[in-house]
């Protein structure tokens, strides 16, 4: 039971976190301009939005549940959850921020899916 | 990497913007592993935690120590690098682009392991690593920006 919890967040927190990123910088708006003072601009700019530091909150907790489940599960744990955040990424970015996730999207993710699961069994 | 454009006109053509999305998935599949690297190879030559450490004294004394290494903070810069790039390619391009082809990270894990620590990669390992660039190959070729932009 406890691990369900914990698979959940490490799954929810993490990706939720990121996507809530990814809002933060989407409020910004496209940057053009590279040069490092301008980046230092954005920075400044994205720490007075919200979504970043619910981003980096959620961040958190997702990295800590995993460090916590580590300390009493088997590390083939990580196979589903990595694979699982590619999922839940696609649908957060259809579902929370509105992306157009297409089926030849679809294919190419369900591929890194498959993909990153051998590679962490490959490392057991 | 500068260019003019007036408020009106906004969106970007798809050739440049896959190149724009294409450098900074660059920067981040290149700083992230690099920076995790260095800070395993810095906390190791410091030793283990467990075994050094066994009063507040102490704790003071390593944390001194995993400070004053340069390995450290050049993890830390590049792991910093990581995640500027990460927000700045977030700025235009879908997370559902980002996500999926950031995933080549796996690959230059793999590379980085084999090449600067000699660890073996088994065959199941790269067999995977091959189907994620296939899977990261068939995500670049869509449009990194779905939405509208602000």
């Amino acid at each position: 039971m406890l691990e369900v919890l914990f698979f959940a967040l490490i799954v929810l927190a993490g990706t939720g976190g990121e996507l809530c990123v990814s809002r933060a910088m989407k409020e910004i708006g496209e940057v053009h301009d590279f040069r490092p003072v301008a980046i230092g601009r954005v920075l400044l700019q994205a720490v007075r939005v919200k979504w970043l530091w619910i981003g980096i909150g959620l961040m958190t907790v997702g990295f800590f549940s995993l460090l916590a489940i580590l300390s009493f599960e088997n590390v083939s744990f990580v196979v589903p959850v990595s694979a699982l955040g590619y999922v839940a990424g696609a649908l957060g970015g259809r579902f929370f921020l509105g992306e157009r996730v297409n089926g030849r999207r679809w294919a190419g993710i369900l591929l890194v899916c498959a993909g990153v699961t051998l590679v962490v069994m490959g490392k057991g | 990497m500068r260019e003019e454009w007036e408020p009106g006109i906004q969106m970007t053509p798809h050739k440049r913007l896959h190149l724009k999305s294409y450098l900074m998935v660059l920067v981040m599949i290149l700083a992230g592993p690099m920076g995790n690297l260095m800070l395993s190879k810095g906390m190791k030559k410091i030793g283990k935690i467990t075994t050094n450490v066994s009063s507040p004294e102490d704790l003071l004394h390593m944390l001194a120590r995993v400070l004053s290494s340069g390995t450290i903070w050049l993890g830390i810069a590049s792991l910093l690098t990581f995640f500027v790039a990460y927000m700045l390619v977030l700025s235009w391009a879908d997370y559902s682009f980002v996500q999926p082809t950031s995933a080549v990270a796996y690959a230059v894990v793999a590379l980085l392991a084999t090449l600067m620590l000699g660890e073996v990669v088994s065959p199941l390992r790269w067999l995977g690593i091959g189907i994620i660039c296939l899977g990261v190959l068939v995500v670049g070729h869509t449009n990194p920006r779905t939405t509208e932009n602000r």
